[in-house]
């Protein structure tokens, strides 16, 4: 019997089985930020065990409030970076060189394929698109993996999604994902890998990738996972070039990470996207979703491209497109956040930043931001917010605040409109 | 040994996919003590004729929901929000998987019963004030209300029990690894 990528990474990583159906793997990567890590730290120093397993192993960020807003979160901030700086945590990014979490690590190619990977931040799963198993852990198991390097889980069963056919022009990645959790529904994979597979994904960037995987944990998924390609061997080929001979022999020896063809799934999902929609959501659960069309003018007040989601190059590029030579309505405050230095860099040389000034948005510095209702354009009471995140909860980006998740071209084309708008009637 | 108490009145949040937003709000998240969450339990929390200042839940030592309760993000400020207020044992139909192990890793309880007796469970609160008492050993949830006892057998891994017999994973790992 073949074996699934994730069971594969399990094997080669298993330390321990405790118990029968437990398994303890050592780890490849602890990734760290300020709002889950300082609780642990604190712990860590009550129990007189202020140690890290290997500080090589362990990066570090501040990502979710920064600059600071207040003096809790200056705390926060401070708790992490004076750790960082005691155990020499050399991967450790404070202002100036920081940005969010899942999409700073994965683009300084510190996620390889067949690494085991966690963090106490639900959206870890996005490294699952170089091939990885990346779980998302909550303070206490990101603890023992400071300490340890290890981390327990149930073998999950996989969900294999295949994705066929070929995208229409004008949707992407996260139509795709609000689609398939629509699919699923918000517990659909619990305790479960989503595999996804299928020509779709054979055409993707790394980037569309991590949009995709990054939001399997909205259908309840502990990991998504893409097996690795010629596209992730050429999205990490500057970080492996010593390593390897050719990116013939890095894709060679990644294959030990593909999925068997007789591997057994706990459910195979077939869906064909050829005539995919754009897709938005409604309501508070992510699988809430429809096509845009279907909630053409609703107004909104917040227009909020980012996140660890969508946040990255190809996102603003897209949006963009969208916002060239245009101006968002004037009921609309248009917030973008480029999610690392190196994509705000890149963004301002491709002269990106500029259409989004011209257009009338705002930009800020790399963070989280409003993502989760902590700085950076929190909604008021009644006030919506076409976004262009992955969690829709009520509250979620302010009290009484409602969200909608959409890709960034519907949330350019909306900032425009002044009301959710399909950008192909544009 | 656990310092948990398993067991007391209990509270009944009649609805699925209960987030962890609701039961902690990210804006309290930039607190570094459990302690100081203790104000917020299920502050945002989306139910009719809920009133999260009540003494219904501040008396309540027990919390029992429906399916994939504490869903979302990995904040273990949830579990946390729960064990500074007394509330040791949730029982649901199923949990997120963060969450489930968040609680575990605590040393605290996250019990699963089947629909059917959830249903039954939900069905005793009309008799009155529920108090439950939970058999570690026995592996049974006991609730009684209005002079009325039902009896619910649960399931619990070995990895489980002995993280929630040895009060954590912390403590657990560090005695192993
Ligand atoms: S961008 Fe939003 S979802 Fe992503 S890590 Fe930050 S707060 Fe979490």
């Amino acid at each position: 019997m073949g074996k699934t990528i994730a069971e594969k990474i399990f094997a080669a990583h298993l330390r321990d089985e405790p118990f029968p159906g437990t398994k303890v793997l050592d780890l490849d990567r602890v990734l760290c930020h300020e709002i889950t890590t300082p609780v642990a730290i604190a712990d860590l120093e009550a129990r007189g065990k202020d140690r890290v397993f290997d500080n090589t192993k362990i990066k570090a960020v501040i990502d979710h409030v920064t600059p600071s807003k207040d003096s809790k979160t200056a705390l926060q901030a401070k708790m992490l970076r004076d750790w960082a700086r005691r155990h020499q945590i050399k991967d450790f990014f404070d202002i100036g060189h920081n940005g969010v979490c899942h999409a700073i690590f994965p683009e300084k190619g510190y996620i390889r394929p067949g690494y085991t990977v966690i963090m106490g931040d639900s959206h870890t799963c996005t490294h699952g698109a170089f091939g990885a198993f990346a779980a998302g852990v909550g303070t206490t198991d990101l603890e023992v993996g400071i300490l340890k390097g290890v981390c327990a889980f149930r073998e999950p069963a996989t969900i294999r999604v295949n994705l066929t056919g070929s995208l229409p022009k004008g949707v992407y990645a996260k139509d795709v994902i609000l689609f398939v959790i629509g699919q699923l529904g918000v517990n659909g994979a619990t305790d479960r890998v989503l595999e996804f597979r299928g020509p779709i994904i054979d055409n993707m960037s790394m980037e569309a990738r991590m949009t995709l995987c990054n939001m399997a944990i909205e259908a309840g998924g502990t990991c998504g996972i893409c097996l690795p390609d010629m596209t992730t061997v050429e999205y990490l080929w500057p970080f492996i070039k010593d390593e390897f001979e050719s990116p013939d022999a890095a894709l060679s020896d990644y294959s030990q990470w593909v999925s068997d063809d007789d591997a057994s799934y706990d459910k195979v999902l077939d869906f064909d996207l050829t005539n995919l929609e754009p897709h938005v959501t409604y309501g508070y659960k992510p699988d809430c979703v429809k096509p845009v069309a279907e909630m053409a003018g609703i107004p909104v007040d917040q227009v909020y491209i980012g996140t660890c989601t969508n946040g990255r190059i190809e996102d603003l590029r897209q949006a963009a497109e969208i916002l060239k030579g245009k101006r968002i309505a004037d009921t609309v405050r248009g917030i973008v956040s480029p999610a690392t230095p190196k994509i705000f860099s890149q963004a301002l040389a491709e002269g990106i930043i500029q259409i989004f000034m011209d257009a009338g948005f705002c930009v800020t510095n790399p963070t989280c931001g409003a993502c989760l209702g902590m700085s950076n354009g929190v909604l008021s009471g009644g006030e919506v917010c076409a976004s262009t995140s992955n969690r829709n909860f009520n509250g979620r980006m302010g009290k009484g605040g409602m969200v909608h998740l959409m890709s960034p071209t519907t949330a350019a084309a909306t900032a425009i409109a002044g009301v959710i708008t399909d950008a192909r009637s544009m | 040994m656990t310092d948990k108490l398993f067991g007391g009145p209990a509270i009944f949040l009649d609805r699925s996919d209960i987030n962890t937003d609701e039961i902690i709000p990210a804006k309290y998240l930039t607190e570094v003590t459990k302690e100081a969450l203790k104000p917020y339990m299920l502050e945002d929390l989306n139910l009719e004729n809920f009133d999260p200042k009540g003494d219904k839940l501040k008396n309540a030592r027990v919390l029992v929901s429906r399916e994939n309760f504490g869903c979302g993000s990995s904040r273990e400020h949830a579990p946390w929000v729960f064990e500074v207020n007394g509330v040791h044992t949730i029982i649901a139909q199923s949990y997120a998987r963060i969450f489930r192990q968040n609680t575990f890793n605590g040393g605290m309880l996250a019990i699963e019963l089947p629909k059917a007796d959830l249903d039954r469970l939900f069905a005793l609160e009309k008799e009155g004030e529920v108090g439950i008492s939970v058999d570690l050993d026995g592996q049974n949830v006991i609730a009684t209300a209005g002079g009325k006892t039902e009896t619910y057998s649960f399931d619990l891994s070995p990895f489980d029990k002995a993280l929630v017999q040895a009060g954590g994973w912390v403590d657990f790992a560090d005695t192993r690894y």
